[in-house]
Parts: C-alpha cells; structure tokens; sequence
C-alpha cells in the first residue's frame, strides 16, 4: 500500500475510522449511477466535514455537472418550478420557470435539514426520484422537465422528528456520525480519475452473477422487506465493480454494497452461522472467478487508512485461497460473514438501536401532513399584499384580465394594466383540529383495579376521535413519574397497542401528571390544535413532585398543580375512576378548572354518554 | 419515447393485478385502493397498465375524450354539434392514466380559467383539468392517505358523479369524468377516511414477497429493465398482447355473462354477515363477479367466483372494531368459510 498522508481523518470518537473510507467510497459510487443509487443521507454530519464530503462529490461528477443546494424551507415553486411572476406580469401571459430540481438535471441535490421539510416538499422528492423528472400541475401550469437527480439529504432530526420513510427507502446511503476533517488533494486526484474510468465501464458490468441472490437472501436474513433495498445494493455492487475495473459483480463488491446498503437498514441480525457442513443447501453456484486481483489504480478510497485494525473494504485476499472452502457454502453465507467482519466491533450492536429506534417514530408522516400549519386554502380576497398576506398573482391577473380592452392594451408587447383594486392577496382557513391527550392513572392504588375499565372507555374514545379524525396522545402515570407513551397521532392502530401495553402498579405522583400534562396541552396549542386534557384517575396522590412518597405532600404538591394547570386555560375532563368517589379528588378536579365525571360502571351505554360528554366538550374547545 | 415497466412483467402481485384487470372490464366496478408496504409495485403495475389497455375511441377535438355519440355522457362542446365541424371525425386515443401529483392545487384538478386566453384576447374560457384529462381512463393518486382532505373531496365528489362541474371565476362548466380511482397508500403514515375508503370499489393488500425465488426475480427484472428498457419491453411484447386480448375479450363478453340468482343471494348473505353498511358492498360484489367471469369467459358467474372475488369488494367495507384484532381479510375469510360450510 502506498504511503499514507498524515492529514488528520477523525475528529470524534464516534466515526471510527472506517467512517471515512465509506464515505469517501460513497461519494465515488454515487457520482458513477447517481440516479440509480438515488442520493445519501448524511445522519448527523458535521457541517465542514458535510461541506468536505461534498466537495469530493463534486469533484468526481462529470466536470460541469450542476450541485444544487436548497434550503428546507424552499416553496414547492422553486423547487419543483412555477410561475416566473416578473415575466408573467411584463409579457401578460403565463411564463413557466423550471424549478431547482430541473435546473439540476443530470447532477446532485442538497437539502440540508431535510427534516424540516414541508412534507408536500418531500412527498414531491419522492416522486422525482422514481419518475427522474419534474411534473408541475399546479395554478394553471402543466409541464413536465427532465430531473436525473441525486439527493443528498441531512437528516439532523432530534428524537420526535425524522426522515419520511417513503424518501430515506429510496437512497441507497446512510452516511452516520459524518466528521472528518479533510482529504488530501492526492486522494481526490486518484478518486476522482478512477470514478471517471468507472462511469465508462459501468454499463458493460453484466448483469448476470450469482450475487444477487445472495445479496437478496441477506437483505431478508436483515429483516429488510422493500425490495428497493437490495435492488439499490445490487446497483452499488455494479457500480462497485465498476469502480474496481471489473465486468462482473464480485464477493467484494457484493460484501461492500451490503455493508452500505443494507447493513444501514437492518431491522434484526442473522442469526450466528451454523455449522455449514451438511446442511442440504443449493448447490454453490459457480463463482464468478475473479480471474485477477482487482485492479490497483482505484486504491485511492483505502488510502486514508491508517489504523491498522479492521480495513473498511475487505483486504485484498488472493481469491484463489478462499475458493476452495467457499465452494462448500451458499454465497449467501459467505456474504453475510464478509459483511459482519468487516465491521468494527460494536457497530453492528448500534446499528440495531438505531433502526429500532427509527421503527418507533414511523407513522409520523401522514400525522405531520395532515396537521400542514397552512390550512386550507380558502381563495382570494381583494387587498393588498402587506402585513404578511401574500400576494395571490393569478387571481389579481384573472381580475385584471376581463379588463385589459376597455383599460386600452391593445397588444400583447403592452404592459398588463393592473390596477390597486385588482390585487388579490390569499386566504387561508387554519384547521384547527383537537388533540384529545389521554392522562392515565396506572398506579397501584385503587385505580389498578378500574384500570380495564378506563381503557375500555379511552378505546371507545379512541374509535370516535379517530372517526372525528382529532389526534389522541397518551400519557401514563405511576411510581415516580409520568411518561407520554404516545405523542399525538392519528395512527389508531398505534394508541391500541400503546394501550394493550400499558402495565400497572406503583404509587400515585399525581402533580407529576398534571405537569406533564399541562406542557402536552401546551404543545399542542403552539401546533395549531385545541387540545383536550382527559384525566382518568383516582386523584389519591401519594408521591410528592420530588418523588418522595407521603399523602400530606402529595396533596399539597397536587393541588399546586392542579392550580397551575387551571392558569394554563387547557381544557380539562376529570374521570374519576375511584369505586368511591370523595371530595378530595372533585376538589383537586375544581382546582384544574376541569369538568368532573365519575367513571361510570363497566357498561357500556354509560360509556357512550361519557364518551359523548366529552365530545361535547372537544366540540367546545 | 420513455419506455414503461410491462405489466406482465411483474412478478407476483396476483391480487393486484386482478383488481386493476377487473376495473379495466368494468369501469363501473369503481376504484382501486392499494394497501401496502413500500416498493412492492404499487405505481408500476398502475402505470404499466397504461400501456396495456387498448386504445378508445373518441370524439377527434374534443377536449375531454368524449366517445362518439350514443357511447355515453358528453360534453358540452359535443353536444352543441362542434361549432366549426359538420361531421364528427372519430379518431383513436390512448385511454389515459393521469397521475396526480400530491402538491397539486385545486384549479389543476378541475380546471380554471385559462389565463393566457384570458389576458390576450379578454375571452373567457376554461381549460381543462386533471379530471378531464383523466376521462374515460384512470386517476392514480399514490399516496392518498396524505392528500389534502379538501382535494380528497373534490376526487369523491367527481368520482361519484361522474361528472366535473366547475363553477368559479365566472366560468360555469360541466364536463364528463367517469374515472377509475386507484389509490395507493401505506396505512401506517396515516389513516385513509372511512367515508373516502368505502367509495372504493375493490382494495387489495399487497405485501412484499417474502420467496427468495421471487425476490430475486423482482430485482432482476427491474434491473433488466433499467439497463435496456427497449429491449425489455420488446422481450415482454408477447405477454403484454395476451393479456391485452384477454381484456378486450372480457369487455365483449360483459355484456352476456350473468349473475345467477343463488350467487347473488349468497352475496347478499355474506354483506349480512359482515354486517356492512348500505348496499354498496352487494352492488360491487354483483358487479365484479360478473367481471371476473367475464374476464374468465364464463357465461355465468359461479359461487366459487363469488369467493375468489369477495375479500377484494369487502375488506375495506367493515366496520372498524376497535375490539377486535382480526385484520379485516381475515374477518371476510373466515364469514366466507362459514358460509361455504353451511351450504
């Protein structure tokens, strides 16, 4: 191996150094079938090593290939183009500008904090990734551009945000924890030669080669069930093999596309290799014999190794000496091997808290959409385009143009004659939805006992609110502390099983509750919705705020509570799910300002009319 | 000329396919809804089939494809005679699947009035939306759980009717939109209404598949098709026709096949059962059955094709049952075996 440049590669723990050769792998194979592979996302990057990453895209695109950075607050008319107002208005008739995604045709897209996104915004990425090009139809305009982009998405989501599956499932790359420093001018120079090289060959890597099944059958030993996973695995093996000088897909292209590709998304691990022998299995199809040792000259990406622990892409083995003991085994194996060594202990581990993780948050999507800030779009009104109200062009020029003969234009190089009183500017009706949040009782004390009972009465709830399409969210309360199991959603199938699950016992931290239920109201209040608090409880509070038990505290603690939830101007139901009802918890329920109903008995026409009492009270809001 | 994945050449997807194929003999069946995970071919085999039907016959200027006279609804340019033309020319025209984009705005789907017309020459005149471009053919809305719920209505509203009236902008109009809606969706990014749901004629579930056989033909295939698109299509040529055939042939036999009175009554007897609301499920059931015969070339539909083609008309007409965790295909199954059983 060549000399190595001392530059320093790893600014933090957490990217070890194999980070870096991905990435730089990464940006080599995805500047070979940019619309193949379909883009990256870069989980978490640092930004100057975000900015060097791209750099290095950059250079080994074709020279004059267009990189196209768009904030996450682009409007859909730039991005996927619309009317070009100043040409619009001078010709007086409709001019169509192509957006940022046309304009970038044939290179890459950057969309930094895509997590932000509108989702409309990134529902329409979704479509040009699958369609490669730009479809407008929208406000009188109907036309269709060319868009073989890549997406370079940063995902820098905190815990209750994330990338919409239907995007992420379609680019090939996760690039996680991205921070290095720099790459020499060196590695780039050969990088950037050999990718060249590579986009000539790609298209002669045949398409044939026993790897794809394997990588197939892996994909599925991940538990990864889109198929666009491994089909993006395969097309990064070609674009692999490519970038190696070879014709056709090889173990290590196929080991290298499956540690990017599918590694990334695994949803669980294979289990440990059985003993191979004897097993009847497909017999091992002939290996496409790698007749020579890959190629040197695309060493750049292996350059920057310096550890000498775990090299990122396999180390260059004499094929020949695995030959014989792999015939044995179904490529299948050999691959899922391959991939797990070459992987630094304890990334596999990670990788698995993470996907688990991203399961968790799936299903926000639809929520987020449906819940778009903007509202509906209710028409036009006269007025003029100040104080934030937007101008709506084509209703002020479908108003101008009746006119256009009697205010004397003639012909069509004339100005359009607009006049102060033709301005329309837009109208928006904010829907207000109603968040109903559940605030549940799982203590030990004699609300355990009615427990079955209040969550038959929230699943009744939970079939009317989802038939009134309001949002429900959930939070439990026993021992210490209390904890929201479900952020508001629309995914009832969601809050039944949250609610299948919810466990039981513990003492009663009452203030606690009423906390965390004042800030959930309070949230969704700043999201554009009324919410609705409904306590389902005993109200005997036995944990003080800090935790410590005791009545007297508890109570006290409670009642402050209570009071500071009775400021907050949240709309409150209190179910009390006590046998006996006292005065105690209607005081506590006086104190929150809320509306006090005993939980009735298990029957379920009381059932409906508390569940019909609290609609009345969410119709309220 | 952008080459389009062969319906043929998916693989898998039976009940998919069926579905659409059944549409395709009969419009009336009304839509398609799509259950299912992602990238299992929901898009391509809407789209593929594009390619597939046969082309219709039509109106030749006519801005909404309108079949010639005494073919059904026309619009309102057709029915004054076609100012400027004394005989109405008939021309051929690809049935069209019009896809609408998910950020599309309201006067794109019904149409508004024509700017440029507007500006220029002070007329006032309507130009055409998405609806009437999709006439006579299919609307696809991937994803239409996430579609804006005030353009949902205007889809339900025109699908129902079968026909777009505009009123807006002073441009008063009413133009035919007998459409197929095929809906994709994937339940877990959103809930679809129940009352956008149950317009649906049929809906399927797809899954991906989990054969390794199977997965690897996918990805083979697709990736055949995106290194020589030409190619592959011409290799698929043959099948394409087939099953091109095979519809045109359901289509004329349509109008022959019947429904016998015990078919009907046992569908009548399973909507009972499920306890589905208003008639509309024994409507779709009567309709489809009658299509999947015809597509099979039966004279008359049999009981067996009744239970082939239930769970596709049903399983979204249950009424939701927070108690219960039986997915709903596996209600409609097991109303199905008992019934069957009895017999």
């Amino acid at each position: 191996m060549t000399a190595v440049t001392a530059a320093p590669m790893i600014a933090s723990v957490d990217a070890p150094l194999p980070a870096w050769n991905d990435a730089a792998l990464i940006a080599a194979l995805l500047a070979i079938d940019p619309t193949g592979l379909g883009g990256v996302v870069l989980d978490h990057p640092s930004h100057e090593a975000a900015r060097e990453w791209l750099e290095l895209v950059r250079a080994c695109l074709p020279a004059g290939a267009p990189m196209r950075r768009v904030p996450a607050s682009v409007t859909e008319d730039r991005l996927f183009g619309g009317v070009d107002l100043a040409a619009t208005l001078t010709t007086g008739r409709l001019v169509v500008e192509p957006g940022v995604l046309a304009a970038a045709d044939g290179g890459v897209v950057v969309l930094p904090m895509a997590e932000r996104a509108n989702a409309s915004v990134l529902a329409g990425l979704v479509e040009v990734l699958d369609a490669h090009a730009v479809r407008v139809e929208r406000e009188g305009i109907a036309a269709r551009h060319e868009a073989r982009v890549a997406l370079v998405c940063y995902d820098e989501s905190a815990d209750d945000e994330s990338l919409p599956a239907a995007l992420t499932d379609r680019l090939a790359f996760r690039l996680i924890g991205l921070h290095v420093y720099a790459v020499s001018a060196r590695t780039r120079a050969s990088l950037t030669q050999a990718v060249g090289a590579a986009r000539a060959r790609h298209a002669q890597v045949a398409d044939g080669g026993d790897w794809l099944g394997a990588v197939c059958e892996l994909a599925s030993a991940y538990g990864i069930s889109s198929l666009r996973a491994p089909l993006l695995a395969w097309r990064a093996a070609r674009a692999h093999a490519a970038l190696h000088g070879r014709d056709v897909v090889t173990e290590d292209d196929a080991t290298v596309a499956s540690r990017l590709v599918l590694l990334p998304r695994a949803v669980t691990m294979p289990a440990p290799p059985p003993p191979p022998e004897g097993e009847e299995q497909e017999p091992a199809p002939d290996q496409p014999p790698p007749d020579e040792p890959p190629p040197p000259p695309p060493e750049a990406q292996q350059e920057p190794q310096e550890q000498p622990d775990t090299p990122p892409e396999p180390p260059e083995t004499p094929p020949d000496q695995d030959e014989e003991s792999d015939d044995a085994r179904p490529p299948s194996d050999i691959l899922r091997d391959a991939v797990a060594a070459s992987l630094p202990p304890g990334m596999l581990e990670q990788l698995l808290a993470r996907s688990a993780a991203m399961r968790g948050v799936q299903g926000r999507v639809g929520e987020e959409t449906m819940s778009l800030l903007r509202g509906r779009p209710r028409g036009s009104r006269q007025g003029e385009p100040r104080g934030g109200a937007r101008l709506h062009l084509l209703e002020t020029l479908r108003t101008a143009a009746p006119w256009q003969r009697v205010r004397g234009r003639v012909d069509r190089s004339q100005r359009v004659a607009l006049r102060k009183d033709d301005f329309r500017v837009r109208r928006f009706i904010e829907r207000t939805g109603t968040t109903v949040i559940f605030v549940v009782d799982a203590s030990g004390s004699s609300a355990l006992a009615r427990l079955s009972e209040a969550k038959g009465a929230i699943e009744l709830l939970l079939a009317e609110s989802y038939a009134r399409r309001d949002r429900v969210s959930l939070i439990a309360f026993r021992g210490t502390t209390a904890e929201t199991l479900l952020p508001a959603t629309r995914a009832l199938a969601r809050a039944k099983k949250v609610l299948a699950a919810l466990p039981g016992g513990g003492g009663t931290p009452m203030a606690t509750a009423i906390d965390a239920a004042v800030l959930a109201g309070l949230a969704a209040q700043r999201a554009g919705s009324s919410p609705l608090v409904v306590f389902l409880t005993d109200g005997r509070a036995n944990i003080a705020r800090d935790g410590t038990p005791g009545r007297g505290k508890a109570g006290e603690d409670a009642l402050a509570s209570a009071r500071a939830f009775a400021q907050s101007r949240v709309s409150a139901l209190f179910v009390d799910t006590s046998l006996r009802p006292d005065a105690t918890t209607r005081a506590l329920a006086a104190a929150m300002g809320a509306r006090y109903v005993p939980l009735p008995s298990a029957n379920s026409d009381a059932l409906r009319g508390l569940v019909r009492t609290v609609q009345q009270q969410a119709a309220g809001t | 000329m952008r080459h389009v994945y062969p319906f043929s050449a998916i693989v898998g997807q039976d009940e998919m396919k069926l579905a659409l194929l059944l549409t395709a003999v009969d419009p009336s069946i009304g839509g398609v809804m799509v259950f299912g995970d992602r990238g299992t071919g929901k898009s391509t085999a809407v789209r593929g089939l594009a390619g597939l039907l046969p082309p219709m016959t039509v109106v030749e200027g006519c801005r909404y494809g309108c079949a010639p006279p005494a073919e059904g609804a026309m619009c309102g340019y057709c029915q004054r005679g076609h100012p400027g033309h004394e005989k109405i020319h008939k021309g051929k025209a690809p049935v069209p699947v019009v896809d609408l984009p998910l950020g599309a705005t309201e006067d794109r789907v019904v149409g508004a009035l024509d700017l440029e017309k507007a500006l220029t020459t002070g007329e006032k005149a309507f130009e055409p939306g998405l609806l009437a471009r999709a006439n006579r053919g299919f609307l696809y809305v991937d994803e239409v759980n996430l579609l804006e719920d005030h353009l949902v209505d205007l889809l339900l509203d025109a699908a129902a009717t079968g026909e777009n009236v505009v009123e807006r902008e002073g441009v008063s109009i009413r133009h035919p939109a007998r459409f197929v809606l095929v809906g994709s969706g994937n339940p877990e990014e959103g809930e679809l209404r129940p009352q956008l749901l149950d317009r649906f004629g049929l809906a399927v579930d797809v899954k991906t598949p989990t054969d390794l056989a199977m997965r690897i033909e996918v990805i083979r295939r697709r990736d055949a098709f995106d290194r020589d698109p030409a190619g592959f299509v011409h290799h698929w040529e043959k099948a394409e026709k087939a099953v091109r055939r095979r519809i045109v042939k359901g289509r004329e036999h349509l109008a022959v096949a019947t429904v016998p009175d015990a078919v009907l009554e046992r569908a009548t007897a399973l909507c009972a059962k499920l306890g589905t609301d208003g008639l509309r499920g024994e409507l779709t059931l009567l309709r489809t059955v009658r299509a999947y015969a015809a597509l099979e070339g039966h004279d008359e539909a049999t009981l067996d094709d009744l239970r082939r083609i239930a769970p596709l008309c049903l399983r979204h007409r249950l009424r939701r049952n927070v108690l219960d965790e039986a997915s709903s295909t596996t209600r409609v199954e097991r109303a199905l075996d008992e019934l069957y059983a009895a017999a």
